[in-house]
């Protein structure tokens, strides 16, 4: 079995205390970052090869070098925690279950880049997930770790939790930075960079949860260490969740780049029922779907981007045959369409067109010319709105349409679904 | 009913939170450089207390953070989880995103529906329960998932819900 970082402390029993983090070494890490010099910090996150985890996969270390040293205005880190990209479930069970570890990572962060607050944006539906980080907060500012002498070194540091309240779009950077302002989820446009102007006007790093918990590990052990888990530029391990028809969904950590064929057939155990596998998201529902024959990539940045798809947040939806595509296609794009924010046209209308659109093909309404109909639409949204939603809605549409172009014709031809339409998995014979 | 609030002069007045929630807010606004910034986690204060946010609990944030009425009525509307009208005495929020769809999710909606004799979005006629279809939850690999009053359900199948009904049933005459 491979090694384990993040989730190594997760089995244990009140793994979310400050005492049992402490018995395990924690916040030695982040006595070790603050003897370093802040610039001595960001060269070592770089060596490491720490890529985000929220879906994008920029290097860490580059993107906190992007902050500029010198600021009238305050700097500020802010920890993506909105999870909302449908099939992700991982930074919940770090919240969860290891709180200490972001606010560690979190805390070499603002040493790094010299910030004195962090806020941790946190989806509102995780209560629980809250309420832990909360408590995490409450122990660490008590024990000197928060606040304005952070381990007695002189360094003043505050973290608070700040919850966003149902809006998918607050997991892009900008329109975090807006709901963090107390304002609707609207994305900013781009530049000015948030490492320049971000909250509250001051230079802001936006990381993901997972990327800050990697980072007390990468401080304790080493940055070739953590480079050497996985391929080249794609450095560490990477938690991938993985759900829909497989054997055993869950959360598995596994070393960056590890195929994508190995881990539903090894460590998912294969296809629930022994059937045929129809399809994978490989990185959360914005990524374009693979076929059968595309399982042997490598799960990481680059491989994926390699064969037109993305690694995202790494959120493997399996799909096995009885699987209706283009249910799967018309329930995505609704999705994308009651999240968009609205400000930009292609996104705000395109997404319910193809929505629409889709619905009435499952529905058994679909028309001749349809198809070519949503594969316009997908083209005059991609790259043409103010934040990534839209190529959200586009791309894995695009790709649902043009690899089972068949089905969704037989779909309009037949007026019904060709293919068992999602059997009730409760129904007795 | 309207999605929007009404803004007619009956509507004009603010309610009066419980000395906790004041606080609550109070310590909010501490944590940033500007007010306006803790509204979302105000709105969920208040929300907690009221059940849902009327005009008058929106006002009343509003007057406390300093900012223009219309302002919080934006925010309200903009984020699902505030709630725009009283709901039930029990919330069941179900997601049908795809990995929980895959799992049966729309057949499990079907059920709850049926059993509880609504459509989603609606209450039932003794109020025990709102039923609420939403998105994506992060629970994918515990697929189909609701939420009860807040609290994750996960691995649900048509007999844990069973379970889960009766159990608010139990609850409202006790």
């Amino acid at each position: 079995m491979a090694e384990k970082v993040l989730t190594a402390r997760f089995e244990k029993p009140e793994s979310h205390r400050l005492a049992t983090y402490r018995a395990d070494g924690g916040y030695q890490a982040l006595r070790k970052a603050l003897a370093m010099k802040p610039d001595e910090v960001i060269e070592l996150v770089k060596t490491s090869g720490l890529r985000g985890r929220g879906g994008a996969g920029f290097p860490a270390g580059m993107k906190w070098s992007f902050v500029p040293k010198e600021s009238e205005k305050p700097k500020y880190l802010c920890v993506n925690g909105d999870e909302g990209e449908p099939g992700t479930f991982k930074d919940r069970y770090i919240m969860s279950l290891d709180p200490h570890a972001i606010l560690e990572g979190a805390l070499i962060c603002c040493y790094a880049i010299q910030a004195h607050t962090a806020y941790i944006y946190v989806r509102g539906e995780f209560k629980e997930p809250i309420k832990k980080l909360e408590d995490a907060i409450d122990e660490a500012r008590n024990a000197g770790i928060i606040g304005k002498n952070v381990l007695g070194t002189g360094f003043a540091c505050d973290i608070w939790v700040h919850y966003g309240a149902g809006s998918y779009i607050c997991g892009e950077e900008t329109a975090l930075i807006e709901s963090n302002e107390g304002r609707r989820g609207m994305p900013r446009l781009k530049p000015p960079f948030p490492a320049v102007v971000g909250l509250f006007g001051g230079p802001t790093v936006i990381n993901n949860i997972e990327t800050l918990a990697y980072l007390p590990h990468i401080f304790n052990r080493g940055p070739e260490w953590f480079a050497a888990l996985g391929p080249e530029k794609n450095g560490g391990t990477k938690l991938y969740g993985v759900s829909g028809h497989v054997k055993k969904p869950g959360l598995y950590e596994l070393p960056m780049g590890t195929p994508l064929r190995e881990i539903i057939y090894d460590h998912c155990g294969g296809i629930r029922g022994d059937r045929e596998l129809k399809a994978v998201v490989p990185g959360g529902s914005s990524t374009p779907v693979l076929m059968p024959g595309e399982i042997d990539v490598n799960m990481d940045y680059d491989s994926l981007m390699k064969i037109g798809s993305m690694m995202g947040s790494g959120a493997i939806i399996v799909m096995d045959e009885t699987t209706c595509m283009v249910h799967v296609a018309a329930r995505l794009a609704n999705f994308y369409a009651h999240e968009s924010c609205g400000q930009c046209t292609p996104c705000r209308e395109g997404s319910k067109w193809i929505a629409k659109i889709l619905y009435r093909i499952e529905n058994g309404g679909g028309r001749e010319g349809d198809v070519e109909l949503l594969l316009d639409l997908c083209d005059r949204i991609q790259g043409n709105t103010v934040c990534p939603a839209g190529d959200a809605c586009a791309m894995p549409v695009r790709a649902y349409v043009q690899k089972f172009r068949g089905e969704f014709e037989a779909h309009i031809k037949h007026g019904t679904c060709t293919v068992g339409n999602f059997p009730n998995p409760w129904k007795k014979d | 009913m309207s999605d929007k609030p009404e803004h007619t002069a009956e509507h004009a007045g603010t309610i009066t939170p419980k000395p906790e929630t004041v606080r609550a807010v109070e310590e909010l606004i501490k944590r940033y450089p500007l007010k306006e910034a803790a509204l979302i986690p105000a709105l969920h204060k208040v929300q907690d207390e009221v059940g849902w946010m009327p005009v008058e609990a929106m006002n009343w944030v509003a007057d406390k953070l300093e900012l223009p009425r219309v302002r919080v009525y934006g925010v309200t509307s903009y984020y699902t989880m505030f709630r725009r009208k009283p709901a039930g005495r029990n919330r069941i929020e179900i997601c049908t995103n795809l990995s929980c769809s895959l799992m049966g999710a729309e057949h499990l909606r079907d059920y709850l529906c049926e059993k509880l004799g609504i459509k989603p979005g609606e209450t039932t006629k003794d109020g025990l329960v709102t039923l609420t279809e939403v998105e994506c939850l992060g629970s994918c690999g515990t697929a189909p998932v609701m939420l009860v009053n807040d609290e994750f359900h996960e691995n649900l199948d048509p007999e844990k819900v069973d379970a889960i009904l009766e159990k608010l049933k139990a609850g409202s005459n006790g």
